[in-house]
């Protein structure tokens, strides 16, 4: 760093450090370069998307780790072992991630609203990097209302690609924002549970019982055959946990074990839950 | 001759290339490269710290934003430091008007204003940093007083080093205008500092008190 005081204006910046003698007026100019302060790299990453901060926020599940950039959400995980998350992140987005302290406010109340069941709470994600059939599936995922769940097939079926229902298990599984995707609200066709990537089955149990769903019943009835529900009224016929069918009185209510069943009875698929995705290669 | 050889060393030319085969990449290198010296323009063009801050920053974004929609040839054929240096100009006279129209006076601000710097000074001996620091807010505290086109010109061409031509390029105006502007601004910096601190060591009155 240590350059003569220079009387040439187009050398580049010439500093001098110890001279005591007044430099040349342009030698002075360029030694007012500053240096920037130190978190403007990080922050310049961050807001274009090429950097990521984390840190825990509460949720159903108790405390989760939750990353983000100026882009949006883009990953969120369990933080028992916060190494192991901070890993699990960087080798699967491969982007540089950093823990601050807090999410930032208006970003955290968007999200506690968003699992409150609040649609309307707009959180954007990032989900770049991930092949379109995954976003695809976790697009429809988003679909399903608070409270009700859907088979794998009726996933693959709403996607145009009602043959793929394993690849939808494997797309939902690497949910890189479970909860806020809700991936949990996707289940078995017999209606057990389904594996979940946010600590197994029991939390998938627990995600959907704090949104007032009796997993446990769901599973009976299926097991008993009752894997429609209909309304002798309305002659609407849905999947059980639609919010229609859960509206029905119980003495209107008409099981069906198949829908081709409820449809020979002159009922009608429920244009909401559209219990006829998916049943092409289960009827 | 000069620019000849700067051409060929410049290690812009290869960052473009990076930038283009893959921007994602290559932009923390432009952000390396380059974040120091856009920190400085907007700090000597505005003169409070903070803002000058937040304009780089923006001025980085804004650059990755714009870099995202060109294609690789267009990439190819930029030249970053001017280019980069015209981004944080104009957030620089956004930041100005803006400041211009919200901030209320207060008695701090034509100190403020001045170009005092609030940085922690380097690293160096006692005496000689005293006395290199004490010339650096003359000659701040003088750039900040010279009209904003003026200003402009002075920073880009001495401060940041872009040679005329660049600097005609960053700033839209003839080679001739900013040369023009150039000679009349180091004029007036040089009469300021004269007329101001004989010596060039003497305190003045309003730095001094800024620093006990």
């Amino acid at each position: 760093m240590k350059s003569a005081p220079t009387t040439s204006p187009a050398t580049r910046r010439p500093r001098s450090r110890r001279s005591t003698q007044p430099l040349a007026l342009e030698g002075r100019l360029a030694d007012l370069g500053a240096t920037a302060p130190g978190g403007l790299r990080a922050s310049v990453l961050a807001r274009v998307g090429l950097a990521d901060t984390w840190a825990e926020l509460p949720s159903p599940l108790g405390t989760v780790g939750i990353a983000w950039n100026g882009r949006g959400v883009s990953w969120i995980g369990r933080v028992d072992d916060q190494e192991a998350f901070e890993e699990h992140f960087r080798s699967t987005i491969g982007r540089p991630l950093s823990r601050v302290a807090e999410v930032p406010e208006p970003l955290a109340r968007a999200v506690a609203r968003r699992l409150g069941g609040d649609r309307r709470a707009r959180v954007s994600l990032d989900l770049r990097g991930h092949t379109p059939f995954e976003v695809a599936v976790w697009t429809k995922a988003l679909e399903i209302p608070r409270g009700e769940v859907r088979p794998y097939g009726w996933v693959a079926a709403e996607i145009g690609r009602p043959r793929a229902m394993r690849a939808v298990g494997t797309a939902l599984s690497r949910n890189p924002v479970p909860l806020v995707v809700p991936c949990h609200r996707v289940v078995r066709s017999d209606g057990s549970i389904g594996q979940y990537s946010l600590g197994g089955p029991e939390a998938k149990h627990a995600v959907l019982a704090s949104e007032g769903l009796d997993m446990a019943q769901l599973e009976a009835d299926t097991r008993a055959g009752q894997r429609y529900l209909g309304s002798a009224t309305t002659r609407v016929v849905c999947l059980p946990s639609c919010h229609h069918a859960q509206r029905i009185t119980a003495r209107h209510r008409r099981p069906f074990a198949t829908l081709g069943a409820a449809i020979s009875a002159g009922f009608r698929a429920c244009r909401d839950c559209r219990p006829g995705s998916g049943v092409i290669l289960a009827a | 001759m000069r620019t000849v050889l700067w051409s060929v060393m410049d290690p812009d030319i290869a960052l473009v290339g990076r930038l283009a085969a893959d921007l994602d990449r290559a932009f923390p290198a432009l952000v390396d490269a380059h974040a120091d010296r856009l920190y400085s323009i907007a700090l000597r063009c505005l003169g409070l710290t903070g803002d000058a801050e937040e304009v780089a920053q923006d001025a980085l974004v804004r650059s990755y934003r714009a870099l995202a929609t060109y294609d690789p040839d267009r990439i190819l054929s930029l030249r970053l430091r001017p280019w980069l240096a015209t981004i944080t100009i104009n957030l620089a006279r956004n930041r100005r008007r803006r400041l211009a129209d919200r901030r209320p006076a207060s008695p701090l601000e034509p100190l403020l204003t001045g170009g005092f710097d609030v940085r922690a000074p380097d690293s160096a001996g006692p005496i000689a940093l005293a006395e290199r620091h004490e010339s650096r807010q003359e000659l701040i505290q003088a750039l900040s007083q010279l009209p904003l086109t003026m200003r402009e010109a002075i920073v880009l061409r001495h401060v940041d080093g872009l040679s005329v031509a660049d600097t005609a390029a960053a700033l839209g105006r003839p080679e001739g205008t900013i040369k023009a502007q150039v000679h009349r601004g180091l004029g007036q910096l040089r009469r300021a500092l004269t007329a101001e601190a004989p010596t060039g060591a003497s305190a003045q009155p309003h730095t001094s008190e800024m620093t006990a």
